[in-house]
């Protein structure tokens, strides 16, 4: 078990090389204009982009360049560990800026997992015990309403009405904690919660559904009932273990996904995450955080798949890592 | 005559489907007596196992129409509440089913399956149930049975697992043990030595037994009495001497024939019973069995045939007068 983590671990290492790879391609190489006029300012001088391109390195080879950046990351830079680098924008450097970030991020994805959990699960298993019911019809209307709404969508209609109608809720904005107490920054959050996770609620709900149904038709649930259980024991105990032990692989990719993160949401909402610096980081032609954020991201992602097929041991006896 | 433990009169099982209403069972009466060995024969599809799950309690009337009466130690399992049937089940009367390699929970540990069905019973710990959940597993010929019980299904061989569910099934010590197919996954050696296990047990606990099978050959050495059944009817029944070597209907000729005897030099092809088994929404007029009797007359395309008497507890469903039963039995059937 440990080798086969330490071996997954080295991997999450190959994968995140070649995104970065890719990234800085993407970014450094293939953008016709030259990286150093970006940051030299509106009317750069010959003399000035030369000073820019000999400060950040880029006028050494690009393979030169490219290992300076992976070095930077790995074993950090003037700025400590892990180098983030230097923003182009603001001029200062971005660890900071990019921590502070991705914790509003973590709150905005872990609020919404647990809400869609508290939704999606109990909704997908009255459903799957009652097939075909009105209970049931109703559910797999809300999920196919929930699917199909997008966020930009959903996010201002929801504004609009509890906001700037009802006034039940405060509008965008992030109010940390710390500062603005539990109640302002619970009430702030429960709009991107709701929104962002309306849509996996909806997927979760169809999930459990679907597993469960297909589980309580196993021969080893009719061993249970024939066993003499309570039909609830049947269904707690042995429909819903396995039932749920595949979703806890697709929270784990979905939670990766969104702690790089929730672009849309938090753009509607107004909040100050990981996602929302990523599209303002485009837009200013912000390269080092552009990387930066691509990077976190898919570090979440890689690592988390390696997170879920750890769990995966835990929860199915049959499943073993060498 | 002591009294039977199970007496089923005249059910009825049927499902409503969108095709048509589906007679799983149609008007089946037996009875199986405390101690004896019941052997239930019959295809894919004719009745067997759903009249024993119906028994059980795990078809109810949510899923399908069910009828007449099944009356285990004077109670009619029929007309009992959910809750008091889920003591039954398990407790009095317990089951086992064809497939060992799907019938166990893959998540949980041998001896946690068979404590949770012990538990489920009776007020005793964890621990405790664990450690006669290791009892049964040697009493059912599981070598290292402390191992054993810390093991997961996917650890057990299939003859393992079905003694495994075995050991579970008879942890309560019921009265009646259903074994629905319990060997047909099986290898042929493992099916010998399940069927040998199971005559044993039933001494050792003093249960009675019902194995549903479609392999006749399988079962008529363990069986006192057995039935045949087509198309959700009992359509023959008499001890296991009857059925064997003076069966009456044409369908229990079919099964004889197709059985593969190694003791004898193969003649002939083994004489599988032609067509198929009928569609249970549509079932044929008169005799089930008539469109693939090649003894069929007239009488047959027109009345169902009633179970009567031949002589004993030997009694069969077929038009053919007893003359022409006998001699085309004597003729065609014994002679192969």
């Amino acid at each position: 078990m440990v080798r086969y983590i330490i071996r997954r671990l080295l991997w999450v290492m190959v994968t995140l090389l070649v995104i970065t790879l890719l990234t800085y391609l993407i970014f450094f190489v293939m953008p016709p204009t030259d990286p150093a006029i970006n940051f030299a300012g509106k009317q750069p001088t010959e003399e000035l982009v030369a000073e820019v391109k000999r400060q950040f390195g880029l006028d050494k080879p690009l393979l030169v360049q490219y290992g300076l950046f992976v070095k930077r990351i790995f074993l950090g830079d003037e700025y400590g560990w892990p180098g983030l680098g230097f923003s182009f924008s603001t001029r200062s450097e971005l660890k900071p800026v990019i921590f502070e970030r991705l914790l509003i991020t973590v709150q905005l994805a872990l609020g919404a997992a647990i809400l869609w959990l508290l939704v999606g699960i109990p909704i997908g298993i009255l459903s799957a015990l009652r097939p075909r019911s009105i209970f049931d019809r109703f559910a797999m209307g809300f999920a196919l309403f929930g699917v199909s709404t997008p966020v930009f969508f959903l996010g201002p209609v929801m504004l609009y009405i509890f906001w700037f109608q009802l006034g039940w809720l405060p509008g965008s904005g992030f109010y940390p904690i710390g500062q603005y107490g539990f109640w302002e920054w619970f009430s702030h959050m429960i709009m991107p919660w709701t929104v962002l996770a309306l849509a996996f609620a909806a997927f979760y709900a169809r999930m459990t559904r679907g597993n469960l149904i297909e589980t309580m038709g196993e021969d080893y649930i009719r061993t249970a009932r024939a066993k003499g259980l309570s039909e609830r024991r049947v269904v707690l105990k042995h429909g819903l273990r396995s039932a749920l032990t595949p979703i806890v692989t697709i929270l784990g990719l979905d939670l990766g996904a969104l702690l790089g993160g929730a672009i849309i949401t938090e753009t509607v909402f107004n909040l100050q995450g990981l996602g929302n610096y990523a599209i303002q980081s485009v837009f200013s032609g912000d390269l080092y955080a552009i990387l930066d954020v691509t990077i976190i991201a898919a570090f979440f992602i890689t690592f988390a798949n390696l997170v879920v097929d750890v769990v995966y041991a835990f929860l199915d006896p049959r499943v073993r890592y060498t | 005559m002591p009294e039977p433990l199970l007496q089923v009169n005249d059910l009825k099982v049927h499902f409503p489907t969108d095709d048509g209403l589906v007679k799983a069972v149609d008007g089946v009466s037996f009875q199986v007596m405390p101690g004896e060995t019941l052997g239930v024969v019959g295809e894919s599809g004719s009745g067997k196992s759903v009249s024993f799950l119906t028994v059980m309690g795990l078809i109810t009337t949510k899923q399908a129409i069910i009828e007449g009466e099944v009356i285990f130690k004077g109670q009619d399992l029929l007309q009992i509440p959910q809750e008091e049937m889920r003591h039954v089940r398990g407790e009095k009367i317990s089951m086992i089913f064809q497939d060992p390699m799907t019938s166990l929970h893959p998540f949980y540990k041998v001896g946690s399956q068979i404590g949770e069905a012990i538990r489920a019973h009776q007020k005793v710990s964890k621990k405790e149930a664990f450690d006669q959940a290791v009892e049964m597993l040697q009493r059912v010929g599981i070598p290292k049975p402390e191992e054993r019980a810390n093991q997961y299904p996917h650890e057990f061989s299939g003859g393992m697992r079905q003694r495994a569910m075995i050991a579970m099934a008879l942890s309560l010590n019921p009265d009646l043990l259903i074994a629905d197919e319990p060997t047909t996954a099986l290898d042929v050696t493992v099916q010998a030595q399940i069927l040998d296990l199971i005559d044993r047990l039933r001494e050792e606990f003093n249960a009675s037994i019902v194995i549903i099978t479609h392999d006749l050959g399988v079962v008529a050495e363990h069986c006192d009495h057995l039935q045949v059944m087509y198309a959700g009817k009992i359509v023959e029944t008499g001890t296991a001497d009857d059925i064997y070597y003076h069966p009456h209907h044409p369908y229990a000729w079919g099964l004889l024939g197709s059985i593969t005897r190694l003791d004898e030099e193969q003649r002939e092809r083994l004489r599988p019973i032609k067509g198929l088994p009928p569609s249970l929404i549509f079932v044929p007029p008169g005799c089930a069995f008539h469109p693939r009797c090649p003894y069929a007359f007239d009488k047959c395309r027109v009345d169902v045939p009633e179970l009567l008497p031949v002589d004993g507890q030997h009694a069969a469903a077929c038009h053919l007068p007893l003359a022409d039963k006998q001699r085309i039995f004597a003729e065609e059937v014994a002679a192969r």
